[in-house]
Parts: C-alpha cells; structure tokens; sequence
C-alpha cells in the first residue's frame, strides 16, 4: 500500500467503464467477458502477446468492431453513466466524445493538413473560420506539430514524414474535443525520435483528456502509463496501477509475459 | 571416413559427366520453345498493324478523293457517289456522351453499394446480375430494344419529354437564354475580328438560340432514335463502368475508413471523405473506358437509332452511327461507297483506340500509385 | 438512464442526409439491374412459344409459311466457334504464357498494352478486317472468313485472361520444378498450366461465350445460308445474324422465331457463366 492509498485519498473517478463486455466474429468470442474501468485524466495501458484481443477490446471502446461485417458485441460499456451500447443511442454521437488514432499514420490523402484537422469539425457543421483557424492551431499544439508545420498548413496531408504524419492524425482526433483519445499501437510503425515525441506528448495530454493506448512495447507502457492492464487470449489477466504490474504482479502468468518468458 | 570421400568423389564426377550434355539439350528445347511463343505474341503487334494497313488500303480511294471534306462533310449520297462522314461521327458521339451521361451515376453508384453497402450474400448475388448485363450479346439488346423498348419510348416517354422539354416550353426558353449567354461573346469576339457574323444583333442571336433549343426535344416521337439508342447504350456499358470503379472502391484500405469514423461521420459522409475523394482518378479511368466501350458498339445500336443519315439538334430524332452505317450499307457498297464506308471504319478505329488507350493510362497510373 | 445525444450542429440534417443518400445507393442498385429482368422475362416470354424439336433440327421456311427452323444458324454456329476456337484457344493461350512467364520489362508493357488495345478494336472494325484478309481475295463470302473474323477476336482475350490466371500462380512452384531439373519449357506446359486448368478452362469458356454473341463481324464474311453449312468456303448462317435478319424483317413469324433464336442464345451464355462460377467457387474452396 502506497503512502497516497493509506491516506485514504480516493481513487481517481473512472469515466469509462466495461461491464462483461465479449467481442464476437460471428462464432469466434475474441474478447471474453471484460470488466475494466479506466480512471479519468490518466493514460491506461492495455499490454499482452499479439492476438490477445486488445485491439479488438479497444474498438469494442468506440464502436467501432461491429463495422467489421459479422462482428458483434455484447455487454455495455459505460462513459461516465451512458451505456454507449444502449438501443437507440448512434454510434456516430459515441465516436465523437471518444477519438482514436491507428497504428498506420492515415491523414486523409486528397486533404491539405488544415483541411485534415479541421475534418471532423466541418462534418459537425462548424464553418466559421475564425473558430476553425483557433481549433486548429490549438490541436496541433497539443499534438507537438504546430512548429513543423504552421507555414504550410496548405500542404497536403501526405506530403509529412510518418512520424509527422501520425502527429497529425493524432491532431485531427484531437480537433473535435473527444473526452477519451484511444491509441492503437501508435508508435509501432514508427522510428525511435517521433516515437519518443508522440509519447512525451501522450503524457502531456492527460491534464485534457483521459488516454488508453495498445502497446506490445513493455517498456513505452512502464514509461507512460499510470494503469497498466494485461491481456491474455481475450481475458483480462491483470489490472492495476503500472509501477505495481511490472514489479509485483499479482498473477503468475503477467509475471511470465513481462519477464519475457512467451510473447 | 576416407571411404565415403572417394565414394563421394566418385559419385559426383559420375554426375558432373552426365549433366552438360543434359543442359545443352535443354537449352536448346528452350530456345525453341521461346521463339514460337514469342512469335506468337508479336503476332498482336502485326494483327494491329495489319488492321490498319488493310483499312488504309481499301479506304484510300475514298479518302483521297475527299481529303478533309470527307470528316467535315454532311452529305452522304451514294447514287450520287458523294460521301460526308459528319453525320455519322455526330451520331456516334452523342450518343456515346448521352450514354455515359445516364450510365456514369448508375454504375458508380452500384459500385459503391456493391464495396460499402451490401452485405456479402447480397453482394455476390447483385454483383452476379451486374456481370450478367455484360454478358448479353449485343443482338439480343437489339432485339428487346426494338421490340420492347422502341415502343414503350414512342407511347409513354417521348410524348412526355416533348410536351415538357420541347417547344416552347420553359425548359427550352431558360436553354435558349443560357445558350445566348454562352455564344454571344464570341459573336462578339468573331466580330471584332471581322471575321464573320457581321451586323449579329444580341437580338438575332436570342431568336436563333430559341429557335435551336426548341428543337432539342422536338417531336414527332418515333420511338427509335437517338435518345433511344443512348439508353441502350446506357444499360450495356454499365458493367463496364461499374466493375473498374468496384476494382478501386475496394482498395481503398479500411483503416482509412475507419479514420473518418473514428471521428464521428456518418457512412455516408465517411463514404465521400475516404472513398470517393481518393478514388477520382480512378473512377475516371472508369468512365472513360465506358466511353471507349459505348463508341465501338455496333447491333443494339443500329436497330434502335432510325439509320437516317442527318445531322439534326433533336435527340429524340432518328440518326446513324458510324458502325450502323457500315453494318446497313455494307452488304449492297462496291467502289466509291465501299471504299468511303471502310474509311468510315477506319475512322471509328482511330477514335476507339484512342479512347481506349487513354481510359488504360489513367487506371493504369491509379495503380501505380496505390502500390 | 438516456441514449447518448449529439453534440454537433445540424445533426438531424446528417442523419437525413444519411440516410436518404444510402436509401439513393440502394435504389440505383435496382435500376442498374432492373433492366437484366425486363430483357430476361421478355426473351423467355416471347421466345418460348417456339421453342420445339423443329427449332434445332429443321431449315428455316421462306416468309410467311408456318413451321421451320433455325437449324442451318445453330450448326452454322457450331461451326464458325468451333473452327475459331481450334486456332483461338491455342493461339490465345500461347501468348498468355509468353506474357505471364517471360519478362523482358519494357517489351512485355508495350506487348500487353497491344494485346489490350486489340481486345477493345470495334468487333465490325474486325469484320472489315477480314473482309479485306479472306472474302476480297476471294470474292465470296465464306465460313472461313467468319470463323477468321471470330479468331482474331478471340485470341487477345484468351491471352489475358491466360496472364492473369497464370500470374496467380505463386512463383516457387516454378522454381521447385526448375530445380528438379526440369527445362523451362517443361515447367510451364506439365506443372504450371496444369495446375491451374479450371481457371484457363473458364477463361476459354467465357471467350467462347463471347464470340458466340458477336454478329457485326459476321454481316459480311460468313453472310448467310439457308441451308445449314456447304463448306468452308461458302457463306453460312449464324444464330445471330439469323437473329438480327428475321427481327429486321416484316414477316410476322420470322419475327416470333428471333425471340426464339434470342433465347437459345441467352441460355448458352447464360450457362456458360453459372458454370465458370461452379468451377470458381469449388477451386477456392478447395484451396
């Protein structure tokens, strides 16, 4: 027990919460059954071999597994008290308070990166330019790009390296204010520096907006993330504040993937 | 240990013996097989070539006795061996535009539903119908045009369009009046110019523009036709269209889909961000191989266009194109008119590979870049 | 407990837009096959009535009198796709090979660009073709002539659809039977084509399909024939152009029988087609 827990101070408020949650393509059950709750304004770290189902739980997070035809869901998955699984409500409102960003950069190719921000809020139906132009360069502060970039906001999208082109997608996730930003092995396909970049920015993002990022990287995990949660066959093994995982975990077999035994 | 090494050595110079002579054998099988199939393949080359050498040949007569005239002019009089191809190069083109016009929406449009919408039993099923439209003959087209088709344009469509869009209705007064706009200025132009149109009034050029947009859908309803031709057209090179365009929907990859999803956009609003705006080279390639397919058609056409050898602004009029004409008159031609028909041929041959090629660069530069 | 609400503006007006535009994408769908069902129910409708034993076996009657058949263009037909796909297929196939397994950079580009271009010429275009090859030196119209003009059609699609196919292939089963020894030659015609026999089957199938349609090529080479087929150098009937005479005529049952004539071509194409895709769904399950 830490010095903070016996203090009594009480945990952080959790703003998204699974409940039994299975994840299902057509026969298969992918994830099995999940309860997770994720603390507010923290980064959660979802680790585990590859083929764990933590990407698949990750989309079950915004909707966005069943757009995979005969995929399926069942459980809820509360964010804050609404279940986002609860008939009637659309999965285009849910995917507006909860963002992502892929493993591969995807800045939309016939857009310049102003347009590419600006995106999600022109679906909405914001025009204004003066607003635009604001969102924009506050988004792309947030994402650590706005110094690369702000003389050629006209340029198109694709024209950046990778590591800048993720940035800018995780700007344009950033753009329309989610309350919950998901990752997606955002830095696997990228080199060592703007890996470092996007993970010194993911820290600096959790005074806005709570972060739950995939890694199979154990040590990005241990480097950024508060709540460190391991995933093994589509069961959550173990969850619990990241120093105590890597340290003294308490089931065996997460002791046997971070040790390096399989994975 | 030394046993084996000498049985070793033994064994490979049996080998090393054997083998040259076996390479040199084949080698020389190989070689022969390689020139035969190459002799075969250079044989598209010399077909191509032959085509147009042929063409040229039995066209020549005709082509040299009319030089330009032959493409610019509008009488085409056997008995009086004159021959103007303009008519028919008319017919051909508009009604392979008036085609794309109507089958361009269509076909992309089944190829979105086809990679976005349907689910998979659907898809093969709708997909399966789609090929099967190509798969009808051409003579078969033909025959429910005329019979069917034909017909059903005379009693209810034509009537309709003529009374709406024909004279002096608003549609042809508001053409008028965007036509005028249009051509005026270059009156103008010409005029300063000296170069022809003097003494043009805005006036005069109003009156002549409501003169020709009143005929645009002027009637009689025939039932053949133009018009009629166009939409045969339409339905045959839908298959077309819609397979190149399904080709490139599909490869678009999904992350970048779920990109816009994941930002909050309906299907429909993620299908025109990632789709259609990446996909536009590609659709165009499309089309215009639509195009190249729609210009070459011969069967459906000549039955249902009126084979009137005319230039006439009236879609809903009776027309001719170029590959009807040949298969009309054909039979019946010798000197002059043979001669001027293959020219025809030729013609048409120019402006089908020409299409064709271009249609080919641009899906073929699609491709280059999505790997 | 409530639903999660929208927070962008115009919200509903998205949901509409939606949902009108995808309900527009399912509505095209079904006018871009509509027509498919009009030509189908109208050929079987029309055709049907005559469609007996007399049809297939007898000789067409002159206008106006009762019975006959198309007998001379079926075996006229039969004919004209048989001798060209004798030549086509092995001609088309060959070139597939060459194609697909000799690469020799720019020569192959520009070598299937004109295959490519080749299949798009105007079939009437290759019906003045050969015209020019067989009937003017000739002077007669003849079987030859349209079984040539169905030939030069044939081969450039053959030979694509051979690439493609064989392109599928991965490259190491070649490899493994180059290493056994093999010569090139060899690999290709005993390992490699025979591996994918139902593929270069339902190529041919759809070519033949194909040229069985075609009738502009044949208005002025093969012509036509009364009386069924007299030899290679006489003009002979085609179901097509029989089709395309009897619809362009006035005669009353001449008429009733091109629907006829229409259908039995349907059919074929349209069994041929069921049939490549068997044979392309049993391959792909079975791999």
């Amino acid at each position: 027990m830490s010095i903070v827990e016996l203090a009594g101070v009480p945990p952080p408020p959790q703003i998204l919460r699974a409940e039994n949650l299975s994840a299902y393509f057509d026969k298969f059950q992918a994830v099995k059954s999940i309860s997770l709750g994720i603390p507010q304004n923290e980064v959660q770290a979802l680790i585990g071999p590859s083929g764990c189902g933590k990407s698949t739980f990750i989309r079950t997070l915004n909707r966005l597994h069943e757009e995979i035809p005969g995929a399926w869901v069942d459980g809820a998955v509360y964010l804050e008290n609404d279940n986002i699984y609860l008939r009637g409500t659309n999965a285009v409102d849910v995917r507006r308070k909860i963002g992502m960003v892929f493993q591969k950069p995807n800045p939309f190719p016939s857009l310049s990166i102003y347009d590419n921000v600006v995106a999600g809020l022109r679906l909405a139906g914001i025009r204004r330019k003066s607003l635009l132009d604001e969102v924009v360069e506050k988004s792309l502060h947030q994402a650590a790009l706005w110094v690369e970039v702000k003389d050629k906001l006209k340029k198109a999208g694709t024209s950046l390296s990778g590591g800048q082109q993720q940035r800018l997608c995780i700007a344009r996730a950033l753009a329309v204010s989610p309350r919950i930003l998901l990752m997606d092995e955002p830095t696997s396909a990228l080199d060592p520096i703007s890996t470092a970049k996007i993970e010194e920015l993911v820290v600096n993002l959790r005074k806005d907006l709570t972060i739950i990022i995939v890694t199979h990287n154990m040590q990005q995990a241990a480097r950024i993330s508060s709540q460190t949660a391991f995933f093994l066959m589509g069961e959550l093994v173990e969850n619990g504040p990241t120093k105590k995982i890597f340290t003294k975990p308490k089931d065996p077999r997460t002791e046997q993937y971070i040790t390096g035994r399989f994975g | 240990m030394t046993q084996s090494v000498i049985e070793g050595t033994q064994i490979s110079s049996v080998e090393l013996k054997i083998r040259p002579a076996r390479v040199k054998d084949t080698h020389v099988q190989d070689r022969i097989f390689w020139m035969i199939l190459r002799f075969i393949s250079w044989s598209m080359i010399a077909i191509m070539a032959a085509i147009f050498i042929l063409l040229l040949k039995l066209s020549f007569t005709s082509l040299a006795k009319f030089g330009f005239g032959f493409f610019s002019g509008t009488d085409w009089n056997p008995p009086l061996d004159i021959f103007g191809a303009l008519p028919f190069i008319y017919g051909t083109v508009l009604s392979s535009l008036l085609a794309i016009l109507v089958a361009a929406p269509v076909s992309i449009g089944v190829a979105l539903f086809l990679t976005q919408l349907a689910p998979k039993p659907l898809r093969t099923t709708v997909a399966f119908l789609v090929e099967m439209l190509a798969a009808i003959p051409s003579v078969v087209y033909g025959l429910w045009g005329v019979f069917i088709l034909v017909p059903f344009m005379q009693t209810f469509v034509q009537p309709k369009l003529i009374h709406f869009l024909g004279p002096g209705s608003t549609f042809a007064a508001l053409a008028a009046k965007l036509l005028t706009a249009l051509v005026y200025p270059f009156i103008l132009i010409f005029q300063v110019f000296r170069l022809n149109f003097d003494g043009w009034s805005l006036e005069q050029t109003s009156q002549m523009m409501m003169h020709f947009s009143n005929q645009i859908f002027a009637g009689p309803a025939y039932g053949v036709g133009l018009l009629t031709a166009s939409l045969i057209l339409a339905i045959m090179i839908t298959p077309t269209i819609s397979s190149i365009s399904r080709e490139v929907f599909a490869s678009v990859p999904s992350q970048e889909r779920e990109a816009a999803l994941a930002l909050g956009a309906t299907r429909w609003e993620m299908i025109r961000l990632s789709v259609i705006a990446s996909c536009k080279s590609g659709i165009l390639g499309a089309v215009i191989l639509g195009l190249g397919r729609a210009l070459g058609e011969t069967m459906a056409v000549t039955m249902v266009i009126g084979n009137r050898n005319e230039i006439k602004p009236a879609i809903l009029a009776p027309a001719q194109s170029m590959a009807s004409v040949i298969a009309n008159e054909y039979n019946e031609a010798s000197g002059l008119h043979l001669s001027s028909l293959v020219g025809i041929g030729l013609s048409l041959l120019v402006i089908s590979l020409l299409v064709n090629s271009i249609a080919r660069f641009t899906i073929w530069r699609v491709e280059r870049v999505k790997k | 407990m409530k639903p999660i609400q929208g927070i962008g503006r115009g919200d509903r007006r998205r949901r509409l837009k939606n949902v009108l535009a995808l309900g527009s994408l399912h509505l095209i769908a079904l006018i871009a096959v509509a027509p498919l069902f009009f030509i189908f129910s109208y050929v079987i409708y029309r055709g049907v009535p005559n469609l007996n034993f007399d049809f297939f076996t007898q000789l067409p009657k002159p206008a106006g009198e009762v019975g006959g058949g198309m007998a001379n263009a079926i075996g006229g037909s039969l004919v004209l796709v048989g001798v060209a796909s004798l030549f086509g297929i092995p001609w088309g196939i060959a070139a597939g090979i060459y194609l697909s397994e000799y690469k020799l950079g720019f020569t192959t580009k520009a070598l299937r660009f004109v295959t490519d271009l080749l299949t798009s010429v105007p079939s009437i275009v290759i019906g003045i073709f050969a015209y020019a090859v067989v009937v003017a030196p000739l002077k007669a119209y003849s079987a030859l002539a349209g079984s040539f003009a169905l030939f030069i059609i044939m081969i450039p699609i053959v030979a694509r659809t051979t690439e493609e196919i064989l392109k599928l292939m991965p490259q190491h089963v070649r490899e493994a039977g180059l290493a056994l020894g093999l010569p090139r030659w060899k690999v290709i015609l005993r390992i490699v084509l025979p591996g994918c026999l139902s593929g270069l089957t339902t190529g041919v199938m759809l070519a033949i399909a194909r040229i069985s349609g075609e009738t502009a090529p044949l208005l002025f080479t093969a012509f036509s024939n009364d009386f069924g087929f007299r030899g290679l150098t006489q003009p002979v009937a085609s179901l097509p152009v029989q089709i395309y005479n009897y619809a362009s005529s006035n005669d009353e049952l001449w008429r009733a029988k091109a629907w006829t004539g229409a259908l039995v071509l349907v059919m074929i194409v349209f069994l041929v087609n069921l049939l490549t895709r068997i044979i392309m769904k049993s391959q792909s399950s079975r791999s």
